[in-house]
């Protein structure tokens, strides 16, 4: 036990590591822009005595060591800063964004997950034959297709032709539950079909590559079915691989969205960043950034602990 | 008259082989085979690779790996022909009516499984008892096999259990069913020769307690002579020789039977010391990553011309010592004195001339050649590192090498793919060769061939040490090859020289308890030879 909990700790300390380090990354970044916060409130028009006084006045003529840790305190308590385009409190209006992208993404990944593990044990079942290759090409298919043009496919025939799915994603904090599953159902489809084939895939190689072992033969020969030898045999001893792929997919669910949310017009935190990048809302692009890190180290990070205790060696050492 | 439980008439089998660029082939494994097995008796199948003995084994199973299948032929199993039984009938006849023990049981437990789990499955899934029922046969069976604990031993998983016990709980979970056949394909292969004898008992004392019917397979006639009633020879997919275990020990009637028994006829009159050592190690000691000691103050030294056999079971730290020499493994103490002069520690700090005169033939000739170079590269290479011989020079010694490991001409041109396991061998050994070395550590060089096969290697590298008097340092588990070839020898358990000396001192009594526990384990080949050691053992174990 000690050893398991020794290397689940190692590896949660070392995505706290990495997410410090991307902070640092980010908040560099941000510096190297040419123009800073106060000619950016202040427009193109501004005289240098007023940018110093704005300056100032945000702190902006401090140690960037020193800016750099006030802000990461901030983030830490939860104060992601003001925005200057509006003025607005950032963990205000982000935290809203940030639940609509959340619910979007479980939506998705509700669907997407079970389905690619089921499609990706039934593929290996019937490994060679036409289920398998039905479930490749089909899955292939709409990894190939980019996601705008499977959106807008979907606007088309679901949303406008068949009228089934509202074409528009608009939520408001008034919408019950299932309101709202309705108003992301077409998005989360759209999301399902883009991350299903990648998963899909993996699950299939990882579980082919275990049915490569000594111990499948000797499940064969105690005359198990083919499924219950890949349910019971096969895919305990490929969960590693298909966590690790599950993670990087639902990561993207999260922050990969940007052009989802844009096509079903969907209050997300993609949309809300493209909104700030392009006006230059310097404050706001540090807080998406440093949110959309902790989601995709800390889901990596998720992945990576679920492979240490999986392996029945760390589980239970001699 | 006894029942007939499998009857097997003109078994023939089949595979298809896509040899590299060409077309599928359709190939003949086992052309036609028959044999009959009686309920309760045991017949070994006995034979080298490509034998075709695991494919006969796996046929009452109506199981082919790879592209193999069964082509012709009928396999009777309990009164019907299982060939024309069908996926459903397959299912219901594999685990329930024949089980199978493999070669590697810790390959063939499924690590993510409580060894229980797996050992009661056939029984639950093919509804032969309930689950309490199952688990306490299982337990019964854990103590019949001399298993430790047998109350708590399937709560282990099989990472957590040596691979003796592995071994034993692959033949409970065999026996759990209460099938009417077990198919032992080389079950004590890979284990160490003197966890074999246990698990060798054990497996004998199930098969005769539980009056189950075995097919037995193994290379080693030794062995097989201790478990069967009855042995056929297999050769290239037919039968050479069918009969009693007694008549084919005792009286075989067929040449190459005689070969098999009589294997091991080498005969090397140890060498008179001949002075100052070519290598010189001593006080070694060595780790991995700094944790546990594997090798633990260890000298030896080896003469010219001379061959020292470091002898020792899995664990025992001689490969170890092998890459302690060829600097691979910078040891913490101890210092190697090659040809005269101190050998830096490691590798990088080596001069070419120290690197040319200590060359290494490895256990899997496969993987220590490139497949994508004909052996005239093969060869070639170290003449041109070393020599820096160009042209017609160095085409001229490589055929001077292969005619030295009594390859041809033809074979110039070969890529590995296209040699046997043991000309494959031979090319290894021609490649050390060609460096003109002073000492070739050889590493478990013949546990990976056929003995017909291994005793050819070890002539030929007696026959190349007579000529170039170069030294081997021979690292083996084989007792059998330690007579034939070496001049001194040193035993080796877990990190440490337990014995260590001339052939005729080390082999002679009086023993150390480990060598004369090494030495009784290893199987002879006669009948009874399995009781004898064991009760020679339970005699000793008492005395103490």
């Amino acid at each position: 036990m000690g050893l398991l909990l020794r290397l689940v700790l190692q590896r949660i300390a070392m995505g706290l590591l990495l997410l410090l380090a991307v902070s640092v990354m980010i908040f560099a970044a941000t510096q190297i822009l040419p123009g800073d916060v106060a000619q950016a409130i202040l427009g193109q028009s501004a005289t240098p005595e007023a940018l110093a006084n704005k300056r100032a006045e945000l702190g902006l003529d401090q140690p960037a060591v020193t800016r750099y840790f006030a802000w990461l305190g901030g983030m830490l308590q939860g104060d992601l800063g003001t925005a200057l385009s509006n003025g607005q409190d950032i963990a205000t209006s982000l935290g809203k964004r940030l639940g609509n992208t959340l619910f979007l993404a479980a939506v998705a990944a509700v669907i997407a997950v079970p389905l690619a593990i089921l499609l990706g044990l039934v593929a290996v079942r019937y490994r060679g034959r036409w289920p398998d290759k039905l479930i490749s090409a089909v899955t292939l298919a709409s990894i190939s297709l980019p996601e705008f043009f499977i959106g807008y496919v979907l606007i088309f025939f679901v949303g406008v032709q068949l009228q089934w799915l509202p074409s528009v994603s608009t939520v408001y904090d008034t919408m019950g539950f299932w309101e709202r599953l309705e108003a992301v159902a077409l998005p989360a489809i759209t999301l399902t079909l883009v991350v299903l084939a990648h998963m899909m895939r993996m699950t299939r190689a990882a579980i082919l590559n275990v049915m490569q072992s000594a111990y499948i033969e000797t499940a064969e020969l105690k005359g198990l079915r083919a499924f219950t030898i890949i349910r019971k045999h096969a895919f305990p001893n490929a969960i590693a691989p298909i966590v690790n792929v599950v993670m990087i997919n639902l990561a993207y669910l999260v922050v990969g969205v940007v052009v989802v949310e844009v096509i079903f017009v969907y209050p997300g935190m993609g949309q809300y960043l493209v909104d700030h990048v392009s006006k230059r809302d310097v404050p706001v692009v540090q807080a998406c950034g440093l949110i959309f890190a902790a989601v995709y180290i800390g889901l990596n990070m998720i992945a990576d602990v679920v492979a240490i205790i999986s392996n029945p060696r760390l589980r239970h050492p001699k | 008259m006894a029942e007939t439980l499998l009857d097997i008439r003109d078994l023939k089998i089949g595979a298809t082989v896509i040899p590299p660029g060409e077309d599928p082939q359709d190939i003949t494994i086992v052309h036609g085979v028959s044999f009959t097995l009686e309920k309760g008796r045991v017949l070994g199948l006995i034979g080298e690779s490509g034998a075709g003995k695991s494919t006969i084994g796996l046929s009452p199973l109506g199981y082919g790996r790879g592209g193999v299948r069964i082509t012709g032929g009928e396999v009777i199993l309990n009164g019907r022909d299982i060939l024309k039984a069908g996926p459903g009938g397959l299912r219901r006849i594999r685990g329930r009516e024949v089980a199978y023990v493999a070669q590697s049981a810790a390959a063939a437990f499924n690590p993510a499984q409580k060894l229980m789990e797996q050992v009661i499955e056939t029984t639950l899934r093919h509804k032969l008892a309930s689950r309490a029922e199952a688990e306490a046969r299982a337990k019964r069976l854990f103590a019949r096999l001399g298993l430790p604990k047998p109350e708590t031993f399937g709560d282990r998983y099989p990472h957590q259990v040596s691979g003796g016990q592995l071994q034993r709980a692959m033949t409970a979970m065999a026996l759990c069913p209460e099938p009417d056949l077990i198919i032992f394909d080389e079950p004590t292969t890979a284990l160490d020769v003197t966890t074999q004898i246990d698990v060798l008992a054990a497996i004998k004392e199930a098969i005769r307690d539980t009056g189950v019917a075995a097919l037995y397979i193994t290379h080693d006639l030794a062995v097989v002579a201790q478990v069967s009633d009855e042995i056929m020879v297999l050769r290239q997919g037919r039968m050479v020789e069918h009969g009693t275990t007694d008549q084919i020990i005792n009286a075989p009637r067929e040449e190459y039977t005689r070969a098999l028994v009589s294997v091991r006829s080498i005969e090397h009159e140890e060498k008179a010391p001949s002075g100052a050592p070519v290598l010189d190690v001593t006080g070694i000691t060595a780790s991995y990553a700094g944790s546990v000691k594997v090798l633990k103050d260890v000298s030896v030294s080896i003469e010219p011309g001379h061959t020292l056999a470091v002898v020792g079971e899995s664990g025992s730290g001689k490969s170890t010592l092998a890459r302690v020499i060829t600097g691979l493994l910078p040891p913490e103490a101890g210092a190697i004195t090659f040809d005269g002069r101190t050998l830096s520690p490691a590798l990088p700090q080596r001069s070419r001339d120290d690197l040319r005169e200590l060359q290494m033939i490895y256990q899997m000739a496969d993987t220590a050649m490139n497949p994508r170079q004909t052996v005239r590269t093969i060869i070639g290479r170290p003449l041109e590192f070393y020599f820096g011989l160009r042209g017609k020079a160095k085409e001229a010694r490589i055929r001077e090498l292969l005619e030295q490991i009594e390859m041809g001409d033809g074979f110039i041109d070969r890529y590995p793919a296209e040699l046997s396991g043991g000309q494959k061998q031979r090319v290894c050994i021609a490649r050390a060769l060609a460096a003109k070395p002073k000492l070739i550590i050889c590493d478990e060089v013949t546990s990976a061939l056929d003995p017909l096969v291994a005793d050819g290697i070890l002539k030929l590298l007696l026959e190349l040490q007579a000529k170039e008097k170069v030294a081997y340092l021979f690292i083996t588990h084989d007792i059998a090859t330690v007579r034939a070839i070496a001049d001194e020898i040193a035993v080796m358990y877990r990190g440490e020289l337990v014995r260590y000396g001339p052939k005729s001192k080390v082999l002679a009594p009086p023993f150390d308890a480990y060598t004369e526990l090494l030495l009784s384990s290893v199987p002879e080949m006669h009948l009874g030879w399995l009781e004898e050691a064991i009760s020679r053992r339970r005699m000793a174990s008492s005395g103490n």
